[in-house]
């Protein structure tokens, strides 16, 4: 069920070997773990080579506070032209939460990748316009973060 | 027939009355909400106009889409901290005369919401006339929280409305410098004016009419 997606995890390997850690299957689905230095020539090879157009989803998640590497940045890919899903995985330490952009590939990333930035502070590097989307721009911390309050770090009050 | 004929029998030509009436009775008898659905609250609000409950029957029946038009806000919803600035905007851009219903239990003190993104209350940022408690209320307790308002309009004294001296009204702010417009370069001029000034955040600057009412 899943050898098409395979072949394309095959290809990148083939490209350059360092490009693909490892990969797991799951309820048909294929996730690949890429470095963050190598995931804007992965996705524009798998975008301009392997006809995967678009990107479904950029989502950023936080593993807890003990977890090392802490978060992760999930591409979810899909191309129009053979109708098939790819997820590559970027995973992200809490000393240095920066991965470089790809809005400059998919338009839709734009606001994607400063979602990511809003609620869990991975920051994006050569992102054109990064700040927060959701939240106002005073806001303090990342609301989406285990260790986030549930009422934040200040008690709200607007007086 | 009918009123025109018992009317001249019964009354003189000339009436005096107290202006207060005359003016508060013209007020609550044309109440014009601004349109301000946030949530599920605004489908309730949307019903109380509708023709089982018909607002109408009470003159409060023609909702604006300009707060420019309106006299009544009515805040059905929970209102999100970046969407505070964005009311306490509409608010201020409403004329005088204004009231404000707070509308469901988010509104008025949050709900369930009790987190970083609702503002906890949306007296924090305008003033409140009439609380509507319920989540969703029932368009029947809109409707009779317009009745009240027409009441507490009733009320009131022309005198009230009096424009404070300069010093006590608001500070007036220019156009598009609230935070609805961050990032741009309108917002870094107005933070290089206000750096040093106390009230950083613009919508917790009272204006004249809420200084009448502490006072």
């Amino acid at each position: 069920m899943t050898e098409k997606l395979h072949a394309y995890v095959d290809k990148l390997k083939a490209k350059d070997p360092s490009w693909v850690g490892e990969v797991t299957d799951a309820f048909g689905e294929v996730t690949a773990i890429v470095p963050a230095a190598s995931i804007v020539d992965v996705c524009s090879f798998l975008k301009n080579d392997q006809g995967f157009d678009m990107l479904a989803d950029l989502c950023g998640a936080d593993r807890g506070p003990e977890e090392d590497p802490r978060f992760e940045v999930n591409y979810h890919l899909f191309s129009t032209v053979h109708h098939s899903r790819l997820r590559l995985k970027v995973l992200v330490s809490e000393d240095a939460p920066s991965v470089p952009t790809v809005a400059y590939l998919w338009k839709t990333a734009n606001w994607h990748e400063r979602e990511t930035y809003d609620l869990v502070g991975v920051k994006f590097e050569g992102h054109p316009d990064l700040r927060r989307i959701l939240l106002p721009s005073d806001f303090d911390g990342h609301a989406l973060r285990k260790d986030y309050p549930l009422r934040g770090y200040e008690p709200y009050s607007l007086n | 027939m009918g009123l025109e004929n018992t009317l001249f029998e019964s009354l003189p030509d000339v009436v005096t009355v107290k202006l207060d009436a005359v003016i508060n009775w013209a007020r609550k008898s044309s109440l014009w909400p601004a349109t301000f659905g946030l949530a599920c609250c605004a489908i309730e609000m949307m019903n109380s106009v509708s023709a089982r409950n018909d607002l109408s029957r009470f003159g409060a029946e023609t909702f604006r889409a300009s707060p420019r038009q309106a006299d009544v806000m009515i805040v059905s919803g929970r209102v999100s901290r970046k969407m505070a600035p964005v009311l306490r905007r509409i608010y201020d851009q409403m004329p005088e005369p204004k009231w404000v219903i707070s509308m469901g239990a988010c509104a008025t003190s949050g709900g369930v919401f009790d987190n970083y993104a609702i503002v906890q209350g949306v007296d924090k940022i305008v003033p409140v006339d009439i609380y509507v408690p319920g989540c969703p209320p029932r368009p029947e307790m809109l409707v009779h929280a317009i009745m009240m308002l027409q009441d507490k309009i009733m009320k009131e004294s022309v005198k009230d409305r009096r424009d404070t001296y300069e010093p006590e009204s608001r500070v007036s702010r220019v156009p598009g410098t609230m935070p609805v417009t961050e990032g741009t370069a309108l917002e870094r001029e107005w933070e290089a004016r206000v750096e040093n000034e106390d009230a950083a955040r613009p919508y917790s600057v009272p204006s004249k009419h809420e200084k009448r009412r502490s006072s």
